[in-house]
């Protein structure tokens, strides 16, 4: 029940507690419960709306920024890690293999505010070897969900 | 001189039930619909890329008459992975232009003039007016709610005489999702075994069951040589629009059914021959994905139809719900008819798919929870008016 409840509420969180419990075959209460647990358990983390802001008036740009890091005797690259994802602008924050060690992910009004973020306030931290930002130009698939027009259903409306 | 041109055969045979709803349905315009008899998902990215390729290295030329050999390989070794069947490629494999010609194929292939074609309904349409056109006699048995419409062995043998060639079953079933199970089957096999009747197992949605495993007849002892299966990619893989399917059986009867193909048909579409061939390498883990958002949309669907009020039976197969309305009081055309000026929402009438019809509607949930929700939500404020 666990694994097919987080797929449908990764899915669509929206769904209503009733139509969940039909359509995996328990009661609502049972439902509830166990998304009760899986928040306190932080297995859930939260509740987000993927919004396309391409298609509304708001500017905003996003960065992806390759970071290299030397990591903190007796802390590896946590601290470091934390040191960067506290900051308000950072949306993501991945610890990599291979050429780089984390990936910072930036959310500002202008690319000025980005690189500005940057210069003064990653860049300069102790631990950071280099970065390389680079901008997001278009997000065409982001979640799972590709960013176009809503699809028609070309089916015929009525078939055998 | 015109009128006089079409054949008595073609002209005796009834315009089908579902055109004439689509007709009105299509005067309509902003109907929601249950209606549709095809997945709403597309094809898996893969298999189309495979498609697509295909026709940029330039394979746009016929195949042989039964299909690529190497995708009548894959769909046998597919028959054995999920359903432990055993056929050769070489000469028990017809690739058809989807399950649709092979039913056409087979009775063309086996009906002398006047031969007996036992009909289990509610069924797909295509049976009935096949059987006529290759010069036989369809010989419709009603199956029952209260059976869970399987056809049981007492109503089948009721129906047998010495002129029935063949017994059509259709299972998971279009349109009452209803299925057989083994020992369903065993009971059918006790009374088939020793007579001269083949067995036209459709089994185009065997990988949408839920909870049991779909078993074909094939798999029931003694039953082997007297079955063929026909099947395709449409449902299980949501290519309908590809017009790709398969039949698989016993020796001389695929080879009369290739006959037939060769000569109508030629060879099946290539670009979709080679994009079904990445479908049954790659397309496990999509038909599973599948099959479990059909489950849950199932199970919204039925239970949106008993807490209305209305009778349901579980569907354990396809993608249809065939819910009782017989508590309206009111004839299936005309509930759908109803139903579709009062409320802009179109289902099928039960009586589309022949005997056994009346009293019921057939409703898709090939939708979007989000359709399905709105559509019961109209349903039941209809079916509330007329209780």
């Amino acid at each position: 029940m666990r694994q097919e409840l987080l797929e449908l509420l990764e899915d669509n969180s929206r769904y209503a507690i009733e139509d969940l419990a039909v359509m995996i075959g328990v009661t609502p209460e049972k439902v509830e419960k166990e998304i009760k647990e899986l928040e306190k358990e932080k297995v859930i983390c939260g509740y987000k709306t993927l919004v396309n802001w391409d298609h509304t008036e708001k500017e905003m740009v996003t960065a992806l920024i390759e970071v290299k890091v030397t990591p903190q005797r007796g802390e590896g690259f946590d601290k470091i890690a934390e040191r960067i994802y506290r900051f308000r602008e950072v949306k993501s924050v991945y610890l990599m293999s291979g050429g780089f060690d984390l990936t910072v992910i930036i959310e500002g009004k202008s690319m000025q505010e980005v690189a500005l973020f940057v210069g003064q306030k990653l860049a300069p931290l102790e631990a950071v070897l280099s970065t390389a930002t680079h901008f997001v130009l278009k997000k065409y698939k982001d979640h799972g969900i590709i960013f176009e027009e809503p699809k028609k259903d070309e089916r015929m409306i009525i078939s055998p | 001189m015109m009128e006089n041109i079409v054949s008595n055969k073609v002209k005796n045979i009834p315009s089908s039930g579902i055109r004439r709803f689509f007709d009105i349905v299509t005067e309509m315009g902003d109907a929601i619909s249950l209606g549709v008899g095809e997945p709403d998902f597309d094809t898996p990215w893969h298999i189309r890329e495979e498609g697509i390729y295909s026709l940029e290295k330039g394979k746009t030329v016929y195949t042989s008459n039964a299909g690529l050999k190497e995708l009548r390989e894959e769909i046998c070794m597919y028959m054995h992975r999920k359903f432990d069947l055993m056929y050769s490629p070489q000469t028990q494999t017809l690739v058809t232009v989807g399950g649709s010609e092979g039913i056409d194929l087979v009775f063309r292939s086996i009906i002398e003039p006047g031969d007996e074609v036992l009909i289990p309904e509610p069924s797909f349409v295509s049976y009935k007016p096949c059987t006529v056109l290759a010069g036989g006699r369809p010989v419709p048995i009603a199956t029952k709610v209260e059976n869970g419409f399987k056809l049981t062995a007492e109503e089948l043998e009721a129906h047998i005489t010495p002129k029935t060639k063949a017994l059509v079953l259709s299972y998971p079933n279009n349109p009452t999702g209803a299925i057989m199970e083994r020992e369903d089957l065993e009971k059918l096999a006790n009374v088939l075994r020793d007579k001269d009747i083949l067995v036209i197992s459709d089994e185009i949605y065997a990988e949408l069951t839920y909870g049991e495993k779909h078993v074909s007849i094939a798999n029931i002892e003694g039953m082997y040589d007297k079955t063929v299966i026909l099947s395709g990619f449409s449902k299980a893989y949501a290519m309908t629009g590809w017009r790709l399917g398969y039949a698989l059986g016993p020796e001389p009867l695929i080879e009369a059914m290739t006959k037939v193909h060769q000569y109508a048909i030629m060879s099946a579409p290539t670009t979709s021959q080679y994009a079904a061939i990445a479908a049954l390498k790659n397309g496990d883990q999509d038909v599973e994905d599948m099959r479990n958002s059909y489950d849950q949309r199932r199970r919204i669907m039925r239970e949106g139809f008993l807490s209305m009020g209305l009778e349901c039976f579980e569907p354990l197969g396809a993608f249809y719900v065939f819910p009782s309305i017989r508590e309206t009081g009111l004839k299936s055309e005309e509930f759908c008819e109803k139903l579709l000026y009062d409320q802009k929402v179109a289902v099928v009438p039960g009586t589309a798919f022949g005997e056994g019809g009346e009293g019921f509607i057939r409703c898709s949930y090939a939708y979007s929870i989000e359709e399905i929700k709105t559509a019961l939500e109209r349903i039941e404020m209809f079916v509330k008016k007329n209780i």
